[in-house]
């Protein structure tokens, strides 16, 4: 597997076990994202998009096929070169935020750097810059009990997006969002995608989510039914 | 990291202060409780010293294999030679020769027909020499109750409680009836110039002393002793130097075959204290490795406790990039320094409290009226080096193996599962 691309798998399969027999989460996916993408996994529950969104993560490996991620080849990944290649590549971001809620906004944000023993000076630098990505450089004194849901998706964005990765996953991002908070996180996420090349990718099935995809691939019990491609994205304002 | 750490310490108080009051609590009273036994086996040495044999005592061989029928008879002789030889080759002492004796004490009325009489135990050392440390070792003046110390020969003191009993004070005339070094029976009346209370019940029950001077003359002792004791001049019982003194000692006469040759024995040896201080170190161990547990199964739980609450801010750590061996060391971390903190503190508290009980003891006098051993009835912790680092042995081991054992389901997550735990 090589070329120019960020992501790639190739007859991926995932099965668990349940009982005496085994789910197929995921059936011979096959799939190439480029860097600076915008897309997303959609489909009903079950239907293995949070699975491939673990594959791509580096947080599960695939039982068989390949998945290259970033250059590094997921099925091959110690536990401890996937957390490395979650440190300091992949960024992400959760459905409840998961904010660390004896921190302030600011420490919440500048945790991934001292995991990556980034210098104090450039650290604050970073956590500034990161803050006012996403318009909330004064309330970085904030605990998460202080922060109402929008504010808290994006300092967990500032967070994922802070050692600016070339990937950043996303679960369900605006599941406990309302309609506004919801676009202007997502328009915040697709400004960072213009501005800094940052490539997202989405597990989704909410529709104001994929109204700003520009490429949407649609899963059905673990396999790929659709890949749609959008010069702009595909309905915004949904 | 470290600031990290310690912010999240700070401010989550169910991280760090539960941990911490159960630290500080269980350092605490380590210290305490160790001092209080160092105190006890200390006042217990000290004592059987200063009112029985001394730090190292000397005595004839034969006398030491009946020393508690207090056999006169076989006292050690040559006594001035074997003190002149004593204060030269062992000068970390201060010798003195002592002899124990009993009989039955009189009290005549002005007829001279007996008043009232009860069995006397004695203790006669060297009262009037001013080169004489029993004095001071015995802490005389303090001891005195009523009258004044005896100032002449024929003087003596007596137990205030025993005076009491038998219904006499300082001014009285008293009979003593005995037996000589040779079997003769010997009386003498004596004028009691005063009563002391050592805080002893042994000592204060039915006691008597006088100068060696007038009992040796009384009970045909001329130049001989019960024992010679030896205290050090140090002040405090060393035992791994009082081990070594004696067997140097024991070693001049170690060709001789006379029953009569002095022989040199610790305060150890002597009325199986040894059995007794082992027992203490025992206790001293038990008493680390209770805590040691205790506070481990406290923390451990704790730890536990803390891995559920922690469980979604673990699980994000491990998303982000955190390898599963960072977030159990840095959980170690934490335990480390609250085990740290909490031992600065509990052992400073527990030092404070125990200078304060080395300061003023406890009096159980209440407690020990018919005690028959040679205690003391208030009773001083005593704060040795060991007590300013014990406690950190309970205190950030238990904390930290306490954190390590809870710590270990960290390596049971499935980062495949994060994701969903995490939406949860």
């Amino acid at each position: 597997m090589t070329g120019n691309h960020l992501i790639r798998t190739e007859n991926l399969v995932k099965t668990y076990p349940m009982g005496l027999s085994q789910i197929t989460a995921l059936n011979n996916v096959s799939l190439v994202f480029g860097a600076g993408e915008f897309s997303g996994l959609v489909g009903p529950s079950g239907s293995g998009k949070t699975t491939l969104l673990n594959i791509i993560g580096s947080l599960d490996s695939p039982t068989s096929g390949g998945a290259e991620v970033l250059g590094r080849r997921i099925e091959k990944l110690s536990h401890r070169e996937a957390a490395e290649l979650r440190n300091h590549s992949i960024g992400f971001i959760f459905q409840t935020f998961n904010l660390l809620p004896v921190y302030t906004a600011y420490e919440n944000v500048e945790f991934p750097l001292l995991l990556l023993k980034t210098p104090a000076g450039q650290r604050k630098k970073m956590v500034m810059e990161a803050l006012e990505w996403v318009g909330l450089a004064d309330r970085g004194r904030s605990r998460p009990s202080q922060l109402s849901g929008g504010e808290s998706q994006r300092i967990a964005i500032a967070r994922a997006m802070v050692k600016r990765p070339p990937l950043l996953l996303a679960d369900e991002p605006t599941a406990n969002l309302d309609a506004e908070n919801s676009h202007h996180i997502l328009q915040t996420m697709e400004k960072l995608n213009r501005e800094l090349g940052t490539s997202f990718l989405f597990a989704t099935h909410d529709e104001k989510v994929i109204g700003y995809l520009r490429r949407k691939i649609t899963l059905v019990d673990g396999r790929v039914a659709k890949d749609e491609t959008f010069p702009s994205p595909a309905g915004k304002g949904v | 990291m470290i600031r990290f750490l310690s912010l999240g310490l700070w401010r989550d108080r169910s991280r760090s202060l539960f941990p911490l009051l159960t630290v500080i609590f269980g350092v605490m009273l380590t210290v305490v409780l160790f001092s209080w036994i160092k105190g006890f086996e200390d006042n217990f040495l000290q004592t059987n010293a200063r009112l029985g044999s001394g730090h190292v005592a000397i005595m004839s061989r034969a006398y030491a294999a009946e020393a508690d029928q207090l056999p006169n008879d076989l006292a050690l002789t040559g006594v001035g030679g074997i003190l002149e030889r004593l204060r030269r080759d062992f000068p970390a002492f201060a010798w003195t020769p002592r002899i124990h004796f009993a009989g039955l004490l009189d009290v005549p009325d002005k007829k001279g027909e007996t008043r009232a009489q009860g069995p006397v135990g004695g203790l006669a050392f060297d009262l009037f020499s001013t080169a004489s440390p029993e004095k001071s070792i015995l802490n005389l003046e303090l001891a005195l109750v009523r009258g004044v110390l005896p100032q002449k020969k024929g003087e003596v003191l007596l137990a205030d409680e025993f005076a009491a009993n038998l219904g006499i004070g300082p001014g009285a005339t008293v009979t003593l009836i005995a037996s000589t070094m040779y079997g003769g029976m010997a009386t003498a009346n004596f004028t009691v110039a005063g009563t002391f209370r050592f805080g002893a019940p042994a000592m204060d029950r039915s006691m008597m002393i006088a100068d060696i001077s007038t009992i040796r003359a009384l009970l045909d002792m001329d130049d001989a002793a019960g024992e010679i004791v030896g205290f050090f001049r140090a002040g405090f019982y060393d035992r791994e130097k009082a081990e070594r003194e004696s067997e140097r000692f024991n070693n001049l006469y170690h060709a001789s075959t006379d029953p009569f040759a002095p022989q040199m024995a610790t305060l150890l040896h002597l009325s199986g204290m040894s059995q007794l201080l082992g027992w203490m170190d025992a206790m001293l161990g038990a008493i680390v490795a209770i805590f040691l547990t205790a506070m481990f199964i406290v923390l451990w739980n704790t730890g536990l406790m803390g891995n559920i609450r922690r469980y979604g801010e673990t699980g994000v750590r491990l998303a982000l990039g955190e390898t599963k061996g960072h977030v159990y060391r840095s959980m170690i971390s934490e335990a480390a320094i609250v085990g740290l903190i909490g031992s600065i503190i509990g052992t400073t508290l527990g030092l404070a409290l125990a200078f304060y009980v080395q300061k003023h003891g406890f009096d159980f006098s209440g407690m020990m009226r018919n005690a028959s051993m040679l205690m003391t009835t208030r009773f001083h912790a005593r704060v040795t080096g060991t007590a300013f680092y014990i406690g950190f042995i309970p205190g950030v081991a238990a904390t930290v193996l306490g954190a390590a054992t809870a710590g270990r389901a960290i390596y049971k997550r499935q980062t495949s599962r994060l994701l969903k735990e995490l939406e949860a």
